[in-house]
């Protein structure tokens, strides 16, 4: 236990020495802040401003949550229908492909013109930033499945139901989880671009106001909080990855709450 | 199934496999894995199957399991084609195969998740008489308390064991052992025959074993078939008369000893072909 203790104590230290030395270096060169403000100032900013910056932060929050909800049905089923299909991957494939090769941000204009500027092209567009890496993911995971592991079902009659219920979608999990992982920090950055370009509340609208304005400590603010939430979703995800798929961790925690 | 004579009439045997023919790849580079073969076993025999690798004794395992289909002829199980079936099937790999993401318990007990009449009462039954039924199953082959653990918890011998266990527990009509013992050490694999035999002669199934190791084919099975490859045949099919319960030491009767050393030299004469023919 001392060792991950140490290990511990040693990375949260070096994390606040990196905000430590960002602190001295602004301080050392008269860094202005409207070129790069210090750690402290962004927090001092955070305090006294927080009842301005809370709202944005929840329109943020909400609004990527229900398009990383809708990109996790939506990139489950496409992944199972590639994954178990040879003919939609082969069709899908390539056009996942080349979907995910076009800025987002060019996709948002379009949005705007169907559904006007607000809180529905932020969804879209969170929903279309992680669709990619679900979609891909569960397809592979489906493809990876031990064929030995469907020939148990198979000898046993099962439906291709049955097996894909009981093999193929348990196997996917450490697949789609790792890949929750990486959508859930990607449907910010969704978001995000849409606020910017095409809202009037969140936190890209804050920081693209703020910056019109020259309130470069506000900017920092807004990117500590699109930060916090990153990490705060994807903790939440990796708490349920390892209670979830612990079988392919086959860490010795597991085995005890198993 | 194509190009067939006159479909035959189903017989009362549990495995009828008729003029079966299993052949791979397009007109250019075809392989035979099976040539025409006709293998009929009769409830309750243990049968098993012999002869060096390639001799397409995994392809009649697959047939009968219904994984592969046949390329001409007609696999009959239980008096009925294959795949148009409820016979209860039971098979056991080479490698455990157990789902990793489930426990024990709940790996044995997934035969009665998907196989009639046991799945329309799982879900009332799954805590109950199906757990009890696991367990009981469990502790006959020496892994009673261990339905919590998972497989990676568990040694090699220790998952096969599970595994024989998921293979028996929906007491199917016909068990199918594609070298369950083969992965393991000497002393694990007398001990995993000894309860296979003693679950045969309980249950008395149809068995039909694949297998690499003669001693256990002579130990185990009433019947023996030995193949050979390309095409893949059967060239012997022989009885073994020894009484049961057999005990290991068997093995090292005069008979017994004879009757691996015919099927050896069998086999032996089979691979020199087989080398002759590349």
């Amino acid at each position: 236990m001392s060792e991950t203790l140490r290990r511990r104590i040693l990375s949260t230290t070096c994390i606040i020495g990196f905000f430590v030395a960002w602190e001295l270096l602004c301080l050392l060169f008269h860094v202005s802040e409207i070129v790069l403000p210090r750690p402290s100032q962004i927090l001092a900013t955070l305090w006294t401003r927080f009842p301005a910056i809370w709202p944005h932060a929840l329109q943020t929050l909400y609004t990527t949550l229900v398009g990383f909800g809708l990109g996790i049905v939506i990139g489950i089923l496409l992944g199972m229908l590639i994954g178990s299909s040879r003919l939609a991957y082969d069709v899908a494939y390539p056009m996942l492909v080349g979907f995910s090769s076009i800025p987002k941000v060019a996709v948002v204009p379009i949005f705007v013109l169907w559904f006007g500027a607000g809180t529905v092209p932020a969804v879209l567009t969170a929903m279309i930033m992680c669709i990619f890496p679900i979609v891909v993911n569960v397809a592979t995971g489906l493809a990876a499945t031990e064929p030995e592991l469907q020939d148990v079902m198979k000898t046993l009659r099962a439906t291709k139901m049955e097996i894909l219920w009981n093999v193929g979608l348990p196997r996917t999990m450490p697949y789609f989880f790792a890949s929750l992982k990486v959508a859930a920090t990607l449907a910010f950055v969704g978001t995000v671009i849409s606020e910017t370009v095409a809202s009037n509340r969140g936190i890209g609208n804050l920081m693209m106001i703020a910056s019109s304005s020259f309130d470069v400590p506000l900017v920092f603010a807004g990117l500590f909080i699109l930060a916090a939430l990153g990490v705060a979703l994807y903790v939440i995800f990796s708490l349920i990855e390892s209670r979830v798929t612990g079988w392919a961790v086959r860490s010795n925690n597991f085995a005890a709450g198993g | 199934m194509n190009a067939s004579p006159a479909k035959p009439a189903p017989s009362g045997n549990v495995i009828d496999l008729e003029k079966v023919r299993v052949t791979f790849g397009g007109d250019k580079n075809q392989v035979t894995a099976l040539a025409e073969t006709s293998l009929r076993i009769a409830h309750g025999e243990f049968v098993a199957l012999v002869g060096p690798s390639g001799c397409g004794k995994s392809t009649i395992l697959k047939l009968v399991a219904g994984t592969l289909t046949a390329s001409q002829g007609y696999v009959f199980v239980a008096g009925r084609e294959i795949g148009a079936d409820h016979v209860r099937i039971g098979m056991a790999f080479q490698n455990p195969t157990l789902l990793p993401w489930l426990n024990i318990r709940d790996n044995v007990m997934l035969p009665l998740k998907i196989v009639p009449p046991f799945k329309q009462a799982f879900a009332e039954k799954r805590k109950s008489e199906y757990r009890d039924r696991v367990e009981a199953s469990l502790a006959r082959v020496g892994l009673a308390g261990f339905g919590e653990k998972f497989p990676w918890q568990l040694s090699g011998g220790m998952q096969q064991r599970a595994s024989l266990c998921r293979a028996l527990i929906h007491d199917p009509t016909l068990l199918l052992l594609d070298e369950p013992f083969g992965a393991l050490d000497q002393f694990t694999r007398e001990e995993l025959w000894e309860i296979m035999q003693n679950l045969w002669i309980e249950k008395q199934p149809t068995v039909l074993l694949v297998t690499h190791d003669l001693k256990e084919a002579a130990y185990l099975a009433s019947r023996i078939c030995v193949m050979q490859a390309r095409p893949g045949r059967i060239v012997d099919d022989s009885v073994v008369p020894f009484d049961r319960p057999r005990t290991i030491d068997v093995s090292f009767a005069p008979e017994f000893v004879s009757l691996t050393q015919r099927l050896r030299e069998r086999i032996v004469a089979a691979r020199a072909v087989q080398e002759a023919a590349s």
